[in-house]
């Protein structure tokens, strides 16, 4: 009945979206799992796993769109997001080590042995228990997005600056986690993980749960933004896009609006960074660089701003791309190439890959309506 | 022997005067009539074979003021010495194996006949080292004469006291004999039987010396010191580090400037390209990468075909570095900006763009790995103004940069092109109304903040590694400054440099310079949220668009 429901409101472009992502959940664990390797359709794990990674990415992307595309913030720190919820994954992993390190302690991690560490910082206590490290993906993004969104929106910080400030924010993080001193093992990162919940996080079973998993929570994270976004709220939202000052004027509370949406979509952006730890085996500092964050914004842009689907399509393309440039004798262009769709898509396809498609689509559907002689005026498509 | 001394000072003597130094000759001068007869008299003493008077021999040298009894003495202790059968001639081979006289310090074809080497044992050995230490005392390289006394300073030998009252008696140079001095009064301090008003006196000497090493001479002392001079010293040692305590002060506040100036110096340009025409320019710290590569191209040309104009490479390269960067500047303005006017994210993400091609290019001809830019020799060495060290590197480029800050002012108010400027950027269709062609001088503004940028590259590859990666580390840290001093002000934007770099200096000792930078930048993320518009914001109502 409900699924009913939501099928029915649904755009066509989202329902292509969501069953791509069904046969995705279905298609792939049926060929990784049980047709042999040799098998000219069998989908190696490894290869999983990338999807995995992409979907992710997807994720990421798609909170991105949620704020920039709806709401007109251009978040420049979306990866500190993702990253925390990495971190906080990360730490639920180290604890689950127990005396497997190197150095076997029961407790510590290894880096802290190896620096002479005597007890467990306060802010790892309960990363042993899944559940608080789950609660910990929402909150520890959403609390900084909260705190980070209070005060610029109050205040008014728009546009770029509200970009260079949120820049300046996941530098300062990048910064932080880059030293030894803060616990979360400096340069380095945490890795070497073994286990998820008692499953081996090598393991193809649990590679591919974690896939299926990524896809279900995009899908998720789909539905609920378009639930937002085709919302009484997400109108407004859109309309504080177009005209900040004018909603205002309206009566809006426009600070409360973009506060909430940005922490929902922080908190996207943390489960996002959450399954991606297991699926590559490591979160480091380098995750939060500026250069990251930006590269999301692309996604977004690639794919199509303002489109829900064309952010996570944007994602994977872009880094379908990336995967295929950087390994081979291309490698050296890939940076050309990053460039250069930056350039691309700002100037000429402002609108992305959706775009693209629907504007042919619109084409053709105003010369199938001309040939039909029927003289009503084609909408504009912008 | 003194048949030779005429042909040397005729042809020798003149050549010297010359070359060196008024001092340096008269140091030489003074020395010269004494230099025959005490070189006699030791070689005089090594003709009679015998350590004793060897040894005679070696304090003879050592006293003579010759300039090459340092060698001659060093020749002696490696049984490189030699004198001729009649006793009347030595001769010692030098560090490169030549052979030299070592009456005329002239080298010679072969020994004279009938060499024998003088022979030297342990204790002869001793004596000589002893007697090289003071003798670098009279070396007539001042910078020598420098080392020898910090080196007395420290061990406080007691036994060097009688060259070092040698020393200055003899010594012209002011700062030297002041250095001559506190080593003497560190070897009285701590010498048993110094009487009390010559201890009293070297204590006052040591706090007015005032450093680190004074207070450690004090300390030292502190035992042998009779319970009025105790206090005397302790008082000294609160004194000093008194002094130490505010010069660290003063010291942090030049560090800050120097830092505020390389802040500034990045931020310049982009207080043109954003602050003044609103651009969102993420390609700026490539504009500065460019312009340290284009020093290093101008260094490499310099190195190869013309050596001598190495101390010029920074003045040619400025110009150099202005244009290249203002020309990448304008192909980008034309290329890619004027299409995304009044749509700045766009910009934002086309700049990011055109930044990483301009990085990946730069990697691609010049390589992933840093370059070696070469620093010329004005920009090397330091100099102390009451203890505080100033390398000559940072105050040039903190001068450079305010001469680059003032230019640019002058620029913007005084010609015709600095008042289109201003023209168009308050409002836009007035000035395309008078005339003025507004698309040409987006152009030209954008081609003069990327050229700022590139003159800065060649200001910071003095002081930074240049890499591919050099802008990336300014980038941030420029936006912050321009924003802080409030967007559209060039006053704003010194202002902030020089605060936040003073700030960042005074957080270093507290936080460590990581936790600094971090504090810095959230503070700077709490102050935008309280004036958005920056320090010094622009007023008026165009402003609100």
């Amino acid at each position: 009945m409900i699924t009913m429901a939501i099928i029915a409101r649904l755009d066509r472009m989202g329902a292509w979206f969501l069953a791509v992502l069904l046969g995705l959940i279905i298609l792939v664990p049926l060929l990784n799992l049980l047709l042999p390797p040799t098998h000219p359709l069998h989908v190696p794990t490894y290869v999983v796993a990338l999807m995995g990674k992409y979907v992710c990415y997807a994720i990421l992307a798609l909170s991105l769109d949620l704020v920039w595309g709806y709401c007109g913030i251009l978040s420049l720190g979306h990866g500190a997001f993702f990253a925390l919820g990495g971190y906080a994954m990360g730490m639920y992993l180290m604890r689950q080590i127990g005396t497997r390190g190197v150095y076997a302690h029961p407790v510590l991690p290894d880096f802290m042995v190896f620096l002479n560490w005597k007890e467990l910082p306060w802010f790892w206590y309960g990363f042993d228990m899944f559940p608080f490290a789950l609660a910990m993906i929402f909150l520890v993004p959403g609390a900084l997005a909260f705190v980070f969104g209070w005060l610029a929106f109050r205040s008014r910080v728009t546009g770029v600056y509200l970009s260079i400030i949120t820049q300046a924010m996941t530098y300062a993080l990048l910064l932080a986690f880059f030293r030894n001193d803060m616990g979360f093992g400096g340069n380095n990162g945490l890795t070497d993980f073994k286990d998820i919940l008692g499953y081996n996080v090598q393991a193809q079973g649990t590679r591919v749960t974690l896939f299926v998993l990524s896809v279900a929570t995009l899908a998720l994270c789909y539905l609920i933004a378009r639930a937002i976004v085709t919302s009484a709220f997400g109108k407004v939202l859109i309309a504080i896009r177009d005209a900040e000052s004018r909603t205002r004027f309206l009566g809006y509370r426009v600070e409360q609006y973009k506060l909430l949406v940005f922490v929902v979509s922080a908190m996207m952006a943390g489960v996002a960074g959450a399954l991606y730890v297991p699926q590559v085996g490591i979160i480091n500092p380098s995750e939060f660089s500026p250069a990251n964050s930006i590269e999301a914004v692309i996604w977004v842009a690639v794919g199509g701003r303002g489109t829900l689907v064309g952010a996570a399509t944007g994602a994977v393309v872009v880094n379908f791309l990336k995967s295929t440039f950087t390994t081979g004798f291309l490698a050296p262009y890939w940076l050309f190439a990053l460039g250069g769709l930056f350039i691309l898509v700002t100037l000429a396809m402002p609108k992305g890959i959706i775009g693209l498609v629907s504007s042919i689509q619109a084409r053709r559907q105003a010369k199938a309506a001309r040939t039909a002689s029927v003289s009503k005026p084609v909408e504009e498509t912008r | 022997m003194t048949a030779r001394l005429p042909s040397w000072s005729s042809s020798g003597l003149p050549r010297i005067l010359l070359l060196l130094p008024l001092l340096f000759a008269a140091v030489l001068l003074s020395a010269l009539p004494v230099r025959a007869a005490a070189l006699d008299g030791a070689i005089a003493k090594f003709a009679a074979d015998s350590f004793s008077d060897t040894e005679a021999g070696i304090a003879a040298v050592a006293t003579s003021g010759v300039p090459n009894a340092a060698d001659i003495l060093e020749a002696l202790g490696a049984g490189n010495l030699e004198i001729s059968a009649d006793g009347k001639t030595i001769v010692y081979k030098d560090k490169s194996g030549r052979l030299i006289d070592a009456a005329t310090a002239a080298p010679i074809a072969a020994p004279p006949a009938g060499t024998r080497t003088v022979r030297v044992n342990n204790r002869l050995r001793r004596a000589i080292e002893a007697a090289l230490g003071t003798l670098t005392l009279l070396a007539p390289d001042p910078a020598r004469r420098m080392q020898a006394a910090e080196a007395i300073f420290k061990s406080k030998d007691a036994a060097s006291l009688p060259a070092l009252e040698t020393a200055i008696a003899a010594e012209k140079d002011a700062r030297i004999k002041r250095a001559f001095q506190e080593a003497r009064a560190a070897v009285l301090v701590m010498k048993a039987d110094t009487p009390a008003s010559e201890r009293a006196a070297a204590l006052l000497l040591l706090r007015d010396r005032g450093d680190q090493d004074a207070i450690a001479a004090l300390r030292q002392a502190m035992p042998q010191l009779s319970p009025d001079l105790k206090s005397v010293a302790s008082d000294a040692i609160t004194a000093i580090e008194d002094r130490l305590a505010l010069l660290a002060q003063v010291q942090n506040v030049w560090y800050g400037f120097s830092l505020g100036s390389v802040l500034l110096l990045a931020a310049i340009g982009l207080a043109i390209t954003f602050g003044v025409m609103g651009v969102i320019n993420m390609a700026h710290g490539e504009m500065v990468m460019l312009g340290a590569y284009t020093t290093f191209v101008v260094q490499e040309i310099i190195r190869t075909s013309a050596p001598h104009l190495f101390d010029w490479s920074l003045p040619i390269a400025i110009p150099l570095a202005f244009l290249v960067t203002a020309l990448v500047g304008i192909a980008i303005e034309r290329g890619i900006i004027r299409f995304l006017y009044g749509r700045p994210l766009e910009t934002l993400l086309a700049t990011w763009g055109v930044s990483l091609i301009l990085q990946q290019a730069v990697r691609t001809a010049f390589g992933p790995t840093n370059r070696e830019v070469g620093a010329p020799s004005y920009m090397s060495g330091a100099f102390e103004v009451f203890g505080l060290s100033i390398t000559f590197g940072r105050l040039w480029i903190v001068v450079f940069t305010l001469v680059v800050f003032f230019t640019l002012l002058a620029v913007l108010r005084y010609t015709p092109l600095g008042l289109q400027m201003r023209a168009v950027t308050q409002n836009r269709r007035m000035a395309s109304a008078m005339g003025i062609r507004t698309p040409w001088i987006d152009a030209m503004t954008f081609a003069l903040g990327s050229g700022v940028a590139g003159i800065a590259g060649v200001a910071l590859s003095q002081i930074d590694n240049v890499s591919p990666n050099l802008g990336q580390t300014y980038i941030i840290d420029s936006f912050m400054v321009v924003v802080f001093g409030g967007v559209g002000s060039l006053w704003g934007t010194l202002v902030s440099a020089f605060a936040l770099g003073v700030a960042n200096k005074f957080l270093e000792p507290l936080a460590g310079a990581v936790l600094a930078k971090i504090f810095i930048l959230v503070l700077l993320i709490l102050f935008i949220q309280k004036r958005p518009r920056g320090l010094f914001a622009l007023k008026g109502r165009a402003i609100e668009t």
